[in-house]
């Protein structure tokens, strides 16, 4: 069976699923149940600076986006840090690292940005025995608007300074978590790896407002007839999460730069396409506050499986083995010609791809009186909207056309070498084939 | 009280309790959150099969798309603007040899969308709410005539209403409705679902209902075409095919769909006396609503026998599958030959048939079965034809329900064509009004 066992930082888990900073790791309680079930590891929900502690509503603090059954598939959050006392927190942190040695347990912070606030909170954290920290750069709620959370992250050179502050008053491993609420998100991973972060984990939640109450007119979640934007998370944000691990362990500045994936981590699969992208571990939260922390054993078993099946006896055999798959649009292969093909033995004549195709594409399927569906292949552009709007999994199929086969769509002969944007004749700017 | 076993015909076989029960809502409706998967399931097909397959051209894939998004009222509304009798339909179509049976999830994983349960989720979300969503167009000042308030003659009539025409109908019967009152098995239309439906119809205005006037009795076809714009002619079929065998006049050979109206029309189900063993002869509808009421009242053995093979069955499938459900036996390939009768109990005799050289005959073999009661289920015919030609017993008509006398429609089960269904009547109905509109506006629109 394969080795989940996973050495981040150099901090060493079982598996790499962790539980991230949120309200599913605020308590021992949760945190003791969480290391039962066998999560690998836990962020702690982030703690805030010694003195009164912050205060949550006391109405709704989460919305949905549901699928017809009641399936989550958004989740959206206006919860703050911890509400709970510095001294509870840190001295239930203690407790629990000794009690679960082979765990990792990371501490999440958000103190105001100030050298001394950094100073003074660091080594009580240090002192609870926990693996490392994480810097909440990322909330987008609440904590923003007081200059925390996403109001940091959003300021590349807050973030380098106060993370080099971290790296100055704590001795072990500094993780900087992103907001993806920033139009390039590798400037702030650049800018943490200059103040010396360790690790970047990404990404937090995304603002959002969920749903409008046509009734009350109130955004929603809606307190006393009033709403504010939340954080999203949940499956939804799993391909912008994606997205932006991906220019991070693309980018030159960055590439290398270990990345704990967060976003929408639901099954096994997730976690797998987020680990060949470069990271090292996933942080989970929706998929536990949906289904209880027996979620994990199944990510634990098909992660296993898989593993098995292609061969991979640790996470390192396929960690960031899709990065050097993933390109720029103008690196496209243009000489690279598929065709849909509809099996007719799996087809159930939904019409889905004719009407699809006519009304919003290039009009390459026909329809006969008897409903079969077939591809037009001098229209058909290989754009793959039939294949995803088809209810029938692999029914339809893109088709690739063997080089010397001739395009009927272009009349051209399908060649075999490789020509993309850059020197494409119908580009001013091409750099001309040597 | 009685039981199961007491000899004879007898009532109360059954207590209240079990009556109840037995005659409750044969399918319950979908509760919103089920109706919200249930309508989740649909692919929104392009030109769908569903709208192909259903006699009213529902707009099936939109209906349901409006459930999902929780506007069920917009979806009734979808439903009655081809079939303004969608609530009933809902409860009696035989959906899965209709809209489900073409359903591309019953084609790829034989379970198709409930088609007919969203239909019903959907007319009652806005029946209950006693919405009537259509209006009458401005008035044309003309009259029609509709004889026969059963579906053809409602769906007509509403339909003309609609169209700003005013309409006398006219039902031989004490309540309008006609099979979906007095014809269909009590389970499919509980809490008195015909008569609310028909008061809701009749919101549309415009219509003037006049019960207790039968065609070639207080009605004549001539003074009623020399009295209005049209006539459509939406009688039924009134008679019933005699079994002709001997002791088929026995007091114990029943007409099933006198059966059916009693218990439709009863107000206490347990004063209705059936038989401990009931024999009924027939294979369609009437046969399966008639054997599985029966075993609900509490008849210990009921049997449908059926002179051809399971497949030559007119019933479906599934309600084959209903009857052997609730205990019936279903004997194939018999046919009645005599009802004896010796003073302290009463059998049939049936006697096994064969298909030879394309020509159905008995065998000789007999066997004979205890009944107490036999209900003759084999067919109903036209009773009065207003001295119109006929086609296959049945008032002929063309594509647009029109008759050879000039002025008359007619649709239904009376009229040639069709398969006696309650939707295909609808649908009848509704486009012989769309012909008698465009005929007495005279092309303009």
């Amino acid at each position: 069976m394969a080795d989940l066992t996973t050495e981040f930082l150099g901090i060493k888990s079982p598996n790499p699923f962790w539980l991230a900073s949120a309200p599913p790791t605020d308590k021992e309680y949760n945190v003791r149940r969480a290391f039962e079930a066998g999560w690998g590891g836990v962020v702690w929900k982030t703690l805030g600076a010694e003195g009164p502690p912050v205060v949550n509503v006391n109405g709704p603090r989460y919305g949905v986006i549901h699928g017809a059954d009641r399936r989550v598939l958004g989740l959206n959050n206006i919860e703050l840090i911890t509400d709970r006392s510095l001294e509870i927190n840190l001295e239930e942190i203690t407790r629990v690292k000794k009690d679960y040695p082979d765990r990792a347990v990371i501490v999440s912070i958000m103190v105001p940005c100030e050298e001394q606030a950094w100073k003074d909170i660091l080594p009580k954290v240090e002192a609870t025995g926990a693996d490392g920290i994480e810097l909440n750069f990322g909330c987008p709620h609440g904590m923003s608007e007081r200059g925390m959370g996403a109001a940091v992250g959003q300021v590349p050179e807050y973030i380098e300074m106060v993370t080099r502050w971290c790296k100055q008053y704590y001795s072990k491993p500094v993780i900087v978590k992103l907001t993806p609420n920033i139009t390039d998100v590798r400037l702030p991973a650049a800018a943490a790896k200059r103040g010396g972060a360790d690790a970047v984990s990404l990404i937090n939640t995304i603002n959002s407002i969920v749903s409008v109450n046509l009734d009350s007119m109130s955004p929603e979640p809606s307190i006393d007839g009033k709403g504010t934007h939340g954080g999203y998370c949940g499956p939804a944000v799993k391909p912008i999460a994606m997205s932006m691990v991906s220019e991070i362990a693309r980018a030159p500045d960055t590439a290398g730069l270990p990345i704990s994936g967060i976003g929408g981590v639901t099954t096994w699969r997730d976690a797998a396409e987020f680990i060949t992208l470069g990271c090292g571990n996933v942080q989970v939260c929706t998929a536990a506050m949906t289904y209880g922390f027996k979620v994990v054993q199944e990510m634990i078993s098909g992660l296993s499986q898989w593993m098995d099946e292609k061969g991979h006896t640790s996470i390192q055999d396929f960690m960031g083995a899709a990065i050097p798959n993933t390109t720029d649009w103008q690196y496209l292969n243009l000489n690279y010609v598929a065709k849909a093909e509809i099996n007719q033995d799996d087809c159930i004549s939904c019409g889905r791809c004719y009407a699809a195709c006519e009304d919003t594409s290039h009009q390459a399927i026909a329809m006969s009186s008897d409903r079969t569906f077939t591809v037009i292949d001098a229209e058909c552009v290989a754009c793959n909207l039939c294949v995803e709007v088809c209810p029938v999994e692999n029914c339809i199929t893109m088709v690739e056309q063997k080089p010397g086969t001739v395009d009927a769509r272009t009349g051209k002969t399908v060649v075999d070498d490789y020509a993309n944007w850059t020197t494409h004749p119908n580009n001013p700017g091409a750099v001309a084939a040597e | 009280m009685n039981s199961q076993m007491t000899p004879g015909v007898t009532a109360r076989r059954l207590n209240d309790d079990s009556l109840r029960e037995n005659f409750g809502d044969l399918h319950a409706p979908l509760q919103p959150h089920e109706a919200a998967v249930a309508s989740d399931r649909c692919y929104f097909c392009h030109d769908a099969p569903c709208v192909t397959a259903c006699p009213t051209d529902i707009d099936i894939p939109l209906f349901i798309r409006q459930i999902s998004t929780g506007t069920p009222e917009a979806a009734a509304t979808t439903i009655f603007d081809m079939n303004i009798l969608g609530g009933m339909c809902a409860r009696v179509c035989p959906t899965e040899e209709l809209c489900e049976q073409a359903c591309v999830r019953e084609v790829a994983e034989g379970k198709p969308v409930e088609i007919g349960r969203l239909q019903r989720h959907a007319t009652d979300t806005l029946m209950a709410k006693g919405v009537h969503p259509f209006e009458r167009a401005d008035a044309t000042g003309k009259t029609v005539a509709v004889v026969g308030a059963g579906p053809a003659g409602l769906s007509c009539a509403h339909r003309l209403a609609m169209l700003g025409h005013n309409v006398a109908l006219y039902d031989a019967r004490p309540k309008a409705g006609g099979l979906n009152e007095y014809g269909i098995a009590a389970y499919k239309s509980t809490n008195d679902f015909a008569a609310k439906e028909v008061d809701w119809l009749l919101a549309i205005g415009g219509i003037t209902l006049k019960n207790g006037k039968a065609l070639g009795d207080a009605l004549s076809l001539d003074d009623l075409a020399r009295d209005f714009d049209a006539v459509f002619l939406s009688v039924g079929l009134g008679g019933v095919n005699a079994l002709g065998i001997d002791g088929g006049e026995n007091d114990s050979v029943i007409d099933a769909v006198e059966f059916i109206e009693l218990l439709r029309q009863t107000d206490d189900l347990a004063t209705l006396p059936v038989g401990r063993n009931v024999v009924v002869i027939g294979g369609g509808m009437t046969a399966v609503d008639a054997a599985v009421q029966s075993k609900l009242l509490g008849a210990q053995n009921v049997t449908i026998a059926y002179r051809r093979g399971r497949e030559a069955m007119s019933a479906s499938r599934y309600e084959q599958d209903l009857a052997a459900s609730h205990g019936v036996q279903l004997l194939f390939n018999v046919q009645p030959k005599a009802v004896l009768n010796d003073g302290a109990s009463t059998q049939i005799e049936l006697e096994y048939t064969a298909v030879t050289n394309g020509k159905l005959a008995g065998t000789g073999e007999t066997l004979s079965l205890n009944a107490d009661q036999v209900f003759s289920a084999i067919g109903q015919t036209l009773t009065t034809d207003g001295g119109l030609v006929l086609e296959g017993g049945k008032i002929a008509v063309s594509e647009r329900g029109r008759t050879n006398r000039s002025k008359v429609w007619a649709g239904g089960d009376c009229a040639s064509g069709g398969n006696d269904l309650t939707v295909t009547a609808v649908a009848e109905g509704r486009d012989a009004a769309m012909d008698i509109h465009a005929t007495l506006m005279g092309g303009v629109e």
